[in-house]
C-alpha cells in the first residue's frame, strides 16, 4: 500500500508541475524547487542541475526527462513512468479542451492580459530560482568562469547547448585533475 | 494517417530532438511537408502560440496539438506518448548507469563542470524569457513595457520576502495583468 501511495504522490506532484509550468523548459524550475526539493525532498538542488545537464544532451523534452529521472530515483522504473505520465497528463487534457471548445477564449482581451501578467510573474519566480541554482553550482573560481563562458556562448552566440555542455564537462574533469595533482605535489614537497 | 505511422514518425521526433521542447520544431516542419493532410505548415505557428501560452512542456503540448488535429483526443494521446517514449527509455538507461557510477571520481569531476555550465545556460535562457515578457509586444523597436517592469519588480520583492508557493505569484500575475490591462 505504501508503494502505491508513493507512486500516486509522484504522479500528482508532477501533474501539478505540468499543469502550472508556463513557457516550458527552465520555466518549470521554480515549481521543481518547491515541490521536489523543498516539499518532498526527492532531490537536492545539485541533483536537479545534474538532471538538467543530462537532459540537455539526451533526446526529448527537458521536463519529461527530469520527471523520469526523479521518478526512477524514488521508485525505480515504475516510478519513472508514473512521474513522466504525471507531467504530460495536464498537457493532454488542456490542449484537447482548447482544441475542442475553448479555442475562442484565446481571442478574449482579458485572457490576453492575464497571460501577459503570468509571463511577468514567471520571470520573477524564475529569477529567484536561478539565484538558488547558481549558489549550488558555483563553488569556486573555475566554476564561475565555466558559468560565465557558457552564458556568453549561449546568449550572444547562440551556440549549440550540447557542444557547450560537453566542453564544460571536459574542462571540469581536466581542472579537477590538475588541481588534485598540484595538491599532491605540494604534499610531496612538504614530506 | 494511421496510428502506427503516427507512432513511428512522432517516436522519431522524440528520439532525435536533443535540447528540449523547441528543438522539436524543425521536425514538425518536416512532418508537415511529408504529411500535409496531417498537419499543415501554417498550423505550426498556431501550435507554437498555443504551446507557449498554455501550461506544460512546449514539446509535449505541440505533440498533443498535432495529434489532436489529425484524429481527435485519441490522436493527441497517442502522439504525446510516442513523443515521450524514446526519452523515457534513454533516461532510464542513463539513470541506471549513473546509479552504478555515482561514486566514481570521474563522474563527480564531470558534474562539477556540468553544473557550472548549466547555471550559465539557465541564466542565458532566463534573460531571454525576461526580455520576451517585459518588453512591448508587436512592435519592431525594442522597448521595455514600464507597467510590466513595475509589476515584475513588485512580484520579485514579494518572492524574495515571502517564501510562498510559485503558484501564488502566478495567480497574482494573472490578476494584475487583467487589472493593469497589460
Amino acid at each position: 500500500m505504501k508503494s502505491v501511495k508513493e507512486l500516486l504522490n509522484l504522479y500528482m506532484a508532477f501533474f501539478r508541475i505540468g499543469a502550472f509550468t508556463f513557457g516550458g523548459g527552465y520555466a518549470m524550475l521554480p515549481m521543481l524547487e518547491k515541490e521536489i526539493v523543498e516539499k518532498y525532498k526527492w532531490a537536492t538542488t545539485e541533483e536537479l542541475m545534474d538532471y538538467f545537464a543530462i537532459s540537455q544532451c539526451t533526446p526529448g523534452v527537458i521536463a519529461v526527462n527530469t520527471a523520469t529521472f526523479i521518478g526512477y530515483k524514488q521508485r525505480g522504473v515504475v516510478g519513472g513512468i508514473a512521474a513522466t505520465l504525471g507531467v504530460v497528463t495536464p498537457s493532454i487534457i488542456i490542449i484537447s479542451l482548447l482544441a475542442l471548445v475553448l479555442g475562442k477564449i484565446y481571442e478574449m482581451q482579458a485572457v490576453k492580459h492575464a497571460f501577459a501578467g503570468i509571463g511577468v510573474a514567471v520571470c520573477a519566480v524564475l529569477v529567484q530560482a536561478v539565484v538558488k541554482l547558481g549558489k549550488a553550482g558555483l563553488v569556486d573560481k573555475i566554476t564561475w568562469i565555466i558559468c560565465i563562458v557558457s552564458f556568453v556562448l549561449a546568449f550572444f552566440f547562440d551556440d549549440s547547448t550540447i557542444g557547450i555542455i560537453v566542453l564544460a564537462g571536459i574542462v571540469g574533469i581536466i581542472c579537477k585533475r590538475l588541481s588534485r595533482k598540484r595538491a599532491e605535489e605540494k604534499e610531496g614537497k612538504q614530506i | 494517417m494511421t496510428y502506427i505511422l503516427m507512432i513511428y514518425e512522432v517516436f522519431k521526433v522524440g528520439l532525435f530532438s536533443v535540447g528540449g521542447g523547441l528543438a522539436t520544431l524543425p521536425f514538425w516542419f518536416e512532418l508537415a511537408k511529408k504529411y500535409p493532410d496531417w498537419i499543415a505548415e501554417k498550423e505550426i505557428t498556431d501550435m507554437i502560440a498555443v504551446a507557449e501560452s498554455t501550461p506544460g512542456p512546449i514539446g509535449v503540448n505541440m505533440a498533443t496539438y498535432a495529434g489532436f488535429q489529425s484524429t481527435g483526443v485519441l490522436g493527441g494521446i497517442v502522439a504525446t506518448l510516442s513523443l515521450i517514449l524514446p526519452s523515457i527509455i534513454v533516461i532510464l538507461i542513463v539513470a541506471k548507469i549513473l546509479k552504478k557510477f555515482k561514486d566514481s571520481v570521474l563522474v563527480k569531476d564531470l558534474f562539477y563542470g556540468l553544473r557550472a555550465s548549466v547555471a550559465g545556460l539557465i541564466c542565458a535562457s532566463t534573460l531571454n524569457i525576461l526580455l520576451q515578457n517585459l518588453t512591448v509586444q508587436g512592435v519592431q523597436t525594442f522597448s521595455f513595457d514600464y507597467k510590466k517592469v513595475i509589476l515584475f519588480a513588485g512580484i520579485l520583492l514579494g518572492v524574495l520576502k515571502f517564501k510562498k508557493h510559485p503558484l501564488v505569484y502566478i495567480a497574482l500575475g494573472a490578476a494584475f495583468g487583467v487589472l493593469f490591462g497589460l
